[in-house]
């Protein structure tokens, strides 16, 4: 195919520049892909359609009837990203998941943000992912955020700005791990020529930060991945990274706590339990201090996890730092905790719960993304150019009502990449989730991360639920 | 250290995967039969329902038994529990339940395998298809048995699916026994001419015809067939055989001293069996017997791994 031929409208592109020549550093990709004709792409890509279903790659979707688990939608055109660009971006992943420690800790412990004016009380006493229970305890190492999957989008620029912090249970690490041993099936001869950064070694890096946790230094831990069930959507990636990592695989219901101390019911009986994984949200962990009707964790887990007998990755409580409230303020934590100035940018927020920002919101908003702070999946956004008249009265009353509950943001354009649709290669909106790992004296991140695309023409929708799909991200080191 | 839950799903991958193979078997094996034998010997498909304990179920759905219900029942349909296509997809939904203990190798087999089935699963009425059907399934099968051999941990787990497997086949070759013995035995005696013939299948649909030949007889008798398909320790089908496999795995599992017995009971029965004076209208009852034993053995494994009550942490154990 001819690059020559591609357009991305008004939108920065990963691969492609505007005047039709690949971007510094990915040229031997381009060139590669540009070198083969379209049947030859469309048989690579039903080589991979296959992989993935032969590999049992799935994702969870609740209403198809008997057949809950999809393949998993994959587009075979790697996103490319030189590995200098991505240095600065893992950089700026290091410190916001610092900050956003420092912050959970401080938030759990003396609020000393709240007393330097920093931060408004206000606000931590109205988020739902603030957790009552957790005032006053100190988790092993200081660390309540171990694992971060942060969204990244980037504008028109081609500035990558942060989108999202997901602190609670995010997933997509086992595509992102996944998508990459297809691709070597699919193009192995340009993992010869090039050299693109392994992904790898996150599960083993993920065992290594789970086990150092553990509250019996010095035996061999026993870690324990907590999933909710095979109905939930992630439940692939839970098995999956369960087993790379050599943990067990647990339901609620496999456990029990006596005595302050966890186990696990075995075919010799009960044995201990050092480290939880959780992949059940804070609310279901023990029914005895949050949901009393939840069968998804154990009652007395967060007795066991206050007393120091068991570490909880990511710790209760540590969803504060997700909302998107606070996501306006992670700037400005950054500066406070660690006097640096933020190295990735939030997208520009407006906190309607100040008086300024209000105001101007208000006379913006159909040029604005106004965004609940408690809502997740999408739920109760107004995007502003796209809204009717009736609708953007109707948020204008609900910003006025409860202006804590409103952010808003200019829409941000993602940028897009090269995909194929209908045989044929098409510019598609694509975002990147790369994952980080945060321990005391230990920060990882993964080498590019999940990219998702919105495999519908002009969508900003890149989740797989609703038509998104995704590729495999390729941190390029041009020079090696 | 392995999970309660954890056990449970592997024993059952251990009884669905044979259970599986053994249905392909008897669909295969008795189709031939149906080409060996002239019309005349008056050949019916009722009798598989028995082989595979499914006839309640069957006449519910279907009614009437001719080659093409019966076939679509026991090899494709999904609603029964039984059939080759739902005994994979049960394995399949246990396996991605405990990918951990599991290589993925071996996850990854008996995912294309049920997807394959499943995409070959239209044409199973054709005698032509079905053969080539039922043969590769049983050909990947005994891959996945020698890929689970090699590459799984011959732990606790792997002792699971070993106690699953045997189990589940000694059950079948009872079953086959059973229904195919009653059958020939109580056949009019112009039949008699062709009772080599039905034997001599018997012992295919178990993989017991050659080894059969060259180490008991090279003419196929009932009485020598019923001794081998029970008794004969060298034969991987035979019940002897699966209870001694069985006893093997169990040894390698925690308070197995309950189980370990009624393995034992269960073998006693096959060594006591008096097979050269058996009168063949007792065969039933004695079956019967055995496959009660068997039952016991399941119950057993049930309450002392699965679902054993745990009240006090005072049996707690060392986890490293």
């Amino acid at each position: 195919m001819n690059w020559r031929e591609y357009r991305s409208d008004r939108f920065f592109d990963e691969l492609i520049d505007p005047a039709g020549s690949p971007r510094d550093g990915v040229h031997g990709v381009a060139e590669f892909l540009g070198s083969l004709e379209p049947a030859e792409l469309r048989h690579r890509q039903e080589a991979a359609e296959l992989a993935v279903r032969s590999m049992g790659i799935t994702f969870t979707v609740y209403s198809d009837g008997d057949n809950i688990d999809r393949a998993w939608p994959f587009d075979i055109i790697p996103r490319v990203i030189p590995s200098d660009e991505w240095r600065r971006v893992r950089a700026g992943l290091e410190q916001r998941l610092q900050a956003l420690n420092l912050f959970i800790a401080d938030v759990y412990g003396e609020q000393r943000i709240v007393a330097d004016g920093i931060v408004p009380a206000d606000l931590l006493a109205r988020s739902v992912n603030y957790r009552a229970a957790c005032r006053g305890i100190e988790p092993p190492l200081g660390a309540w955020a171990h694992i971060c999957g942060s969204d990244l989008v980037r504008g028109d620029d081609g500035t990558f700005y942060v989108l999202e912090d997901n602190l609670r249970v995010p997933s997509g690490v086992s595509y992102m791990l996944e998508n990459r041993l297809v691709t070597k099936r699919v193009f192995p001869e340009l993992f010869r020529n090039l050299d693109i950064l392994p992904v790898d070694d996150y599960p083993a890096k993920l065992a290594g930060l789970l086990a150092a946790l553990s509250p019996r230094p010095g035996e061999a831990p026993t870690v324990v991945v907590l999933t909710p069930g095979i109905y939930n959507s992630a439940y692939f990636e839970h098995a999956f990274l369960a087993q790379q990592m050599g943990a067990e695989l647990v339901e609620g219901s496999d456990l029990t706590v006596d005595d302050d101390v966890v186990y696990l019911r075995t075919i010799e009986g009960l044995a201990r339990v050092d480290v939880i994984y959780r992949r059940v949200d804070d609310l279901f962990l023990d029914p005895e201090v949050f949901r009393p009707d939840s069968a998804l964790g154990a009652p007395g887990l967060m007795r066991a996890w206050r007393a120091g007998n068991v570490a909880i990755a990511n710790a209760p409580g540590a969803g504060v730092a997700d909302d998107k409230v606070v996501y306006a303020y992670v700037p400005d934590m950054i500066r406070y905790y660690l006097g640096e100035e933020p190295r990735i940018p939030n997208v520009p927020t407006y906190v309607c719960d100040r008086d300024d920002d209000r105001r101007y919101v208000l006379d913006h908003l159909d040029e604005l993304v106004v965004k609940p702070a408690n809502e997740s999946g999408g739920y109760g956004i107004v995007i502003g150019p796209r809204a009717t008249v009736e609708q953007l009265a109707e948020c204008r009353a609900q910003v006025l009502a409860d202006p804590r509950n409103f952010v808003a943001q200019p829409v941000v354009n993602l940028s897009t990449a090269p995909t194929l649709c209908d045989g044929e290669v098409a510019a598609r909106h694509v975002d990147l989730r790369p994952f980080s790992l945060y321990g005391e004296g230990f920060s990882y991140v993964t080498h590019g991360g999940l990219t998702r695309v919105a495999l519908v023409e002009g969508s900003l929708v890149v989740n797989s639920s609703q038509g998104g799909g995704s590729k495999d991200t390729w941190i390029l080191d041009p020079h090696g | 250290m392995l999970l309660s839950r954890t056990a449970e799903a592997v024993y059952w991958v251990g009884r669905y995967l044979e259970r599986a193979e053994a249905t392909a078997r008897v669909l295969s094996f008795h189709t031939e039969l149906f080409l060996d034998l002239p019309r005349a010997a008056g050949l019916r498909w009722e009798p598989l329902l028995a082989v595979t304990g499914s006839s309640d179920t069957f006449e519910e759905a279907y009614g009437e038994a001719d080659e093409a219900s019966v076939v679509t029942f026991l090899a494709v349909d999904m609603h029964n529990q039984g059939s080759v296509l739902a005994s994979l997809a049960q394995a399949r939904e246990n396996m991605r339940t405990t990918r951990p203990v599991f290589p993925r190798s071996a996850w990854e087999a008996v995912n294309s395998l049920y997807l394959r089935s499943g995409d070959g699963a239209a044409g199973v009425c054709h005698r032509g298809h079905r053969h080539e059907w039922l043969q590769g399934i049983i050909a990947d099968l005994q891959r996945l048995t020698g890929l689970l051999e090699g590459h799984m941990c011959h732990d606790e787990a792997y002792a699971f699916l070993r106690v699953g497997r045997h189990l589940e086949r000694a059950d079948m070759t009872t079953r086959v026994l059973d229904v195919r013995a009653a059958s020939l035995v109580s056949s009019p005696s112009d039949m008699r001419p062709y009772a080599e013939a039905q034997w001599s299948n018997l012992l295919r649909t178990l993989t017991g015809y050659q080894i059969y030949r060259r180490n008991v007889s090279s003419r196929v008798r009932g009485r020598e067939v019923l001794r081998f398909a029970l008794q004969d320790p060298r034969f991987p089908r035979s019940v002897e055989y699966c209870l001694t496999q069985m006893a093997h795995g169990l040894l390698e599992l925690p308070n197995h001293d309950r189980a370990m017995a009624d393995c034992a009971a269960a073998q006693r029965l096959i060594e006591d069996a008096k097979v050269a004076d058996l009168p063949w209208e007792h065969l039933h009852d004695y079956v019967d017997e055995l496959q009660l034993q068997l039952g016991r053995i399941d119950e057993r494994m049930a309450g002392t791994y699965f679902r054993a009550p745990v009240s006090s942490p005072t049996v707690l154990l060392a986890t490293a």
